[in-house]
Parts: C-alpha cells; sequence; structure tokens
C-alpha cells in the first residue's frame, strides 16, 4: 500500500494492524477485538481524511499511482470492447486509447487518456500527455462515432498535452483546436468525466460534451499548480498555495458552473474500491445518456455550445 | 594639427550618465540595433528599414493599418474583474489597475467595426503589453459578441491574436474561454461568415489552441513567434537546444498551418483582395 503524505496517521494505523495480526497468527493470543477496533478506527481516520483534503491534497489522490486509470474503466464497464488505433495521418499516439465499447448492451465510443501503470509503461504512455495525433484520433473515432449514431464517452486524466519539437511541428495548437471547433457540433451525445489530471488544452482537448463530470478528488485547471507556481512565484515551492489559489478542486468547478457535477468516490478514493468506482462510473455514464437522448439534435448542440459560450466572469460598466 | 587632443582612449562617460535619445525621436531596432527616427518608423509601420524587423505593436496601430477612417469601437462596457481573488505576489485587482493605467485600454483585446478600401470588416485586436495579451473572461466575451455582431450584420471577422495564452488568474475559466470562442465560431461557419486568423509576434498557449488555428485562413507576419508551448517550456522538457526558427511563422507555414506570411506594409492591400473575394455583391459590381 502506498500512503500520501497527509495519510501519516492511516500509516501508523495500518503498521499496528499489521504487528496485532502477525501476533494473533501466532495462536497464543485472542486479538480478533483488537483487530475489528483498529479496523474501525482506520475507517474513520480515512473518512476523516479525506472529508476534509484541502485543493493540493486532492490533486495528490488525483495522481496517486494506484488510482484506476481509463484502461481499467473500460475493461470493468464493458464486456465487449475493440480498441481503435491511429490517426490514419501520422501514426498511433499511446497517451490517448479509444474504441467501441459496451455499455449493458448499449455501444458508446469510449476515448481517454492513458497513464501507465508502471515505470516502463509511463514511458510507453507518455505519462499521460498526448501529441496531436492523439487528439486526431480521437476526433477521428468521434466522426465515426458521429456516422453511426453512437454516444461518446470520454475520459480525462492528463498533466497536458505534451511540449515537444514533434508536437509543435504537427500542429498540437491546431490538433487540440480542432477538437474544440468539431466536439461543439458533433451530431451525437457527448459525456465528458475528468477522472484524475485535468490540465490546460490537454484536457480540454477531449473536454467539449453535454455533460462534463469530475471524479470527486480530481481537478481542472489552466496550469498545473506548480507550473503556475514557477511561473507566478517563479520558483516551484508555491505550489500548495497555487492550488489554493487556482480554485481547481471538482467542487469549486460545480461551484463555478464549469462542470455539470461530481461522482463520489467510493470510501473516500477511487483507488481504495476501484470496482465500486467503475461501476458508479457506469450508472452514471448511462443515466446521463438516457437524458441527453430525450433531446434532439439540433437543441442538444446548441446546448451544448450555449453551455460554453455562458462560462465568464465580467462586469459591465 | 586639431585644436583638441584626446587625453584618455575610449568612452568615458558611464552608461548610467549616458543620455537617453528621447523616445519620440529615435527607434533602435531590437534586431539589427540600428536606428532609425521615429516619423520614419511610423511611416514604415514600425518595420525596421534595415532589417525588416516587425515591431510589436498594438490594437491601436492595427486598427489604423487595416481600416480607412476611425472605426466604430465595440464591447467596451465589458471589464475583467478579480471574482477568484487570485493573488500571487501581487493581486490580479492590482494588476488589472497597473494594466489599465499603463495602456490605456480596458483589457488586452480591442474589437472595432470599420471598413478597409470601403468593405466592412469586424477586427478583434490584441495588446501585448495589457498583462501579455493574456485571454480571460473578458476577452472570451467580447469574441463571443463579435461573432453574434458579424453574424448579425453579415460583416467578415478577423481576430489578431498577441498573446502569451490563456490569463491564469482567472484559473479555469480563461481555460473554458478556448471552449466558448471555438463552440461560437461554429455558428458563424454555419452562418458561412469568413473569419480571418491573423497571428502575430508572439502567440502561444490557449489562444492558438483554439480561435487563432480556426480561420478559414491563418495568416501571420515574418518571424512571428507562433505555438502551443512555450519554448522555455519545451526546451526545459526535452533537456536540449531549440532548433532555429522553430515555432516562427515561417517554420508554421513550412508545417502547413499558416496560409500566406504577409508584410506589414502589404496587409492593408492583401486584406482588401480577399474581402473583394468573399463579397459578391462587388463582384458583381465589377463583372458588370
Amino acid at each position: 500500500m502506498i500512503f500520501l503524505e497527509f495519510e501519516k496517521p492511516l500509516e501508523e494505523l495500518y503498521d499496528q494492524l499489521a504487528r496485532i495480526q502477525e501476533i494473533g497468527s501466532k495462536g497464543d493470543v485472542d486479538v480478533s477485538a483488537t483487530v475489528d477496533s483498529l479496523e474501525k478506527k482506520i475507517k474513520q481516520t480515512r473518512r476523516d481524511i479525506y472529508s476534509s483534503l484541502n485543493g493540493w491534497q486532492r490533486v495528490q489522490v488525483s495522481r496517486h499511482p494506484e488510482r484506476p486509470y481509463t484502461q481499467y474503466y473500460i475493461e470493468n464497464m464493458c464486456r465487449k470492447f475493440v480498441e481503435l488505433h491511429g490517426d490514419r495521418a501520422y501514426g498511433d499516439d499511446k497517451a490517448i486509447i479509444g474504441g467501441l465499447g459496451t455499455l449493458d448492451g448499449q455501444t458508446v465510443m469510449l476515448i481517454g487518456h492513458q497513464k501507465g501503470i508502471n515505470t516502463k509503461m509511463r514511458q510507453y504512455r507518455n505519462f499521460g500527455m498526448a501529441n496531436p495525433e492523439g487528439y486526431r484520433k480521437a476526433l477521428r473515432l468521434m466522426k465515426t462515432a458521429e456516422r453511426f449514431d453512437i454516444p461518446v464517452v470520454c475520459l480525462i486524466d492528463t498533466p497536458g498535452a505534451y511540449p515537444g519539437i514533434e508536437a509543435e511541428e504537427r500542429g498540437q495548437a491546431e490538433a487540440i483546436a480542432r477538437n474544440l471547433f468539431e466536439m461543439a457540433q458533433l451530431k451525437v451525445p457527448i459525456i465528458c468525466i475528468v477522472i484524475g489530471e485535468g490540465a490546460s488544452g490537454g484536457a480540454l482537448g477531449i473536454g467539449i460534451g453535454d455533460r462534463v463530470l469530475m471524479l470527486e478528488n480530481t481537478w481542472y485547471s489552466v496550469i498545473s499548480p506548480e507550473s503556475c507556481s514557477s511561473i507566478l512565484w517563479r520558483s516551484w515551492e508555491h505550489k500548495e498555495k497555487a492550488a489554493e489559489a487556482l480554485q481547481l478542486t471538482a467542487n469549486h468547478m460545480l461551484e463555478f458552473g464549469i462542470v455539470d457535477g461530481i461522482i463520489k468516490e467510493p470510501g473516500g478514493a477511487a483507488h481504495l474500491q476501484p470496482e465500486e468506482m467503475a461501476k458508479q462510473l457506469k450508472r452514471r455514464i448511462k443515466k446521463e445518456l438516457a437524458e441527453i437522448k430525450e433531446m434532439d439534435v439540433d437543441t442538444m448542440i446548441d446546448a451544448r455550445i450555449e453551455k460554453f459560450a455562458a462560462i465568464g466572469e465580467f462586469q459591465e460598466a | 594639427m586639431g585644436w583638441f587632443k584626446r587625453l584618455r582612449e575610449g568612452i568615458q562617460t558611464s552608461t548610467r550618465n549616458k543620455m537617453e535619445a528621447p523616445d519620440g525621436l529615435w527607434y533602435k531596432c531590437k534586431s539589427c540595433k540600428e536606428t532609425t527616427r521615429t516619423k520614419e518608423m511610423k511611416e514604415q509601420f514600425w518595420v525596421c528599414p534595415h532589417c525588416d524587423y516587425h515591431v510589436r505593436i498594438g490594437s491601436g496601430a492595427y486598427f489604423e493599418i487595416f481600416f480607412d477612417a476611425e472605426p466604430t469601437y465595440l464591447f467596451e462596457e465589458l471589464q475583467s474583474k478579480d471574482f477568484l481573488k487570485f493573488t500571487d505576489l501581487k493581486g490580479y485587482d492590482e494588476r488589472l489597475e497597473a494594466a489599465q493605467k499603463k495602456t490605456n485600454l480596458t483589457d488586452a483585446i480591442s474589437v472595432a467595426h470599420g471598413k478597409v478600401n470601403k468593405r466592412d470588416l469586424v477586427i478583434c485586436a490584441m495588446d501585448f503589453s495589457f498583462i501579455g495579451g493574456s485571454m480571460g473572461s473578458v476577452m472570451g466575451e467580447r469574441i463571443s459578441r463579435a461573432i453574434d455582431y458579424c453574424i448579425e450584420q453579415n460583416v467578415p471577422l478577423m481576430v489578431i491574436s498577441k498573446s502569451g495564452g490563456a490569463r491564469m488568474m482567472e484559473s479555469a475559466f480563461s481555460l473554458m474561454q478556448m471552449a466558448k470562442t471555438s463552440a461560437k465560431l461554429t455558428r458563424l461557419a454555419k452562418a458561412k461568415i469568413p473569419y480571418f486568423s491573423f497571428l502575430t509576434d508572439p502567440t502561444t498557449g490557449g489562444v492558438t489552441a483554439s480561435f487563432a488555428m480556426l480561420g478559414d485562413m491563418n495568416f501571420s507576419e515574418p518571424g512571428a513567434l507562433i505555438g502551443f508551448a512555450g519554448p522555455r517550456v519545451i526546451k526545459e522538457t526535452i533537456k536540449r537546444d531549440l532548433p532555429e526558427g522553430f515555432q516562427t511563422s515561417e517554420f508554421l507555414l513550412d508545417h502547413g498551418f499558416l496560409d500566406f506570411i504577409v508584410h506589414r506594409r502589404d496587409l492593408k492591400e492583401r486584406m482588401s483582395d480577399i474581402l473583394f473575394m468573399f463579397d459578391k455583391a462587388s463582384q458583381a459590381e465589377e463583372a458588370a
């Protein structure tokens, strides 16, 4: 088990539990009562910790190494899934995956950022940072879905679009811009869910939908707290302050009207009960899809455009 | 034999005591370091006559270049506010106030409706001097309203981008302006109203990754920096030097993301030609 810095009290309790269980396993003493009370204490402590996380702590949870990624959700939500590769122009980006899947018999096009589950895979997936071909693959799949009246589900989890030489050569900016433009007028329902990190244009590039939802411990921002700290405070040290100033948590986003809903993470964090998390995610997607499908296509697109057009805070002097 | 004799070699005046050339009189080129009379620079549209370097200019200067006469400014009543109480080393409200004072502008983008060789055009032009031309809610709303206005009045739209990207002090709201403007542009496209994106030095970040790359035509001036990620960020990520000419307008043209590069002195004529080609009424008139 991996503990984050603010989970220290939990780590100590787990240590105690392990020691007691070891004593118990030697068979001399009955430890069941102590184990019970410790387990209760762990549950309570976890609840306490997770119910009052600050911005920076949620950023850490969103990056927890055991947190489920797109592929996990697809495998757990879909009985059938066919992964589809490539943008048909340059190559196949490994940081964005996509394909046709079934949610209790209903076909959907699933697209999402994919991070690696170990060091080797993290490199293979480029840490979830897509290149232009990733965004173009995503758009190609959406266009396919549109042709066959299949709804689109996007799972967002990226520290940002990749800032590299080749990415610029192949038009990172154009690829993201094109997706914003095309997703705004796609003729099938789109549901976007931030399942981990929602950093900047790299997240938004698959983030235009009729519903934009966030898991409880995720964040959405124009810039990561670290980069914000380095630019505005001119040092990496102020990431906690930056996280607070950016007001980037799911609760903030809902309050601002930037997202349409929050999906609770069972047990406090998605990585604690990932199967249950996947179940709830699926339930929510199905519910939202059913609602959107009530609308006719033109009304749906108009509402989608109006939703984003309404975002902004200013005064009229 | 001279009247004066130099006793000590070299220049003795320290930099601190050197006389500054008055701002209004001479202009020293950032690129070739040659000096030119300000009056001449103005006549040359702020392009260095020695090396062709295009000096960064503001919205007012571009309006002067394109429009036949003083245009009508639109949506000036929209003002930014510090709704998140965002404070880094300085408060956002302080930054806004300082920027407005310094630039005499209401925000980093100005919208104006005027005529280019007698043809209507709405231009949204950015000012880098206003918090780096950063995109906040006001920029998004002004562009959004300009789009509505162009559809209503059936007038083509041009956006002159000059921006470091999204305005961090408006957090996710600034990010969402990318979505907002791009979504609204679908309506302009549906109404078959031409949209011209003119990317000037520098255009990076969220501005490039939204409306700036979505023009029916994308064009730029020579030597402009245009990119998604800033050069410093890329350098830090890949940990090696960037190739020469990387992320210049010439680089973008070469990689297929610009339609053309145009010298500043030809801007108005080029735009005028294009507006004619999209204007069926003028064409019929000329054919008759």
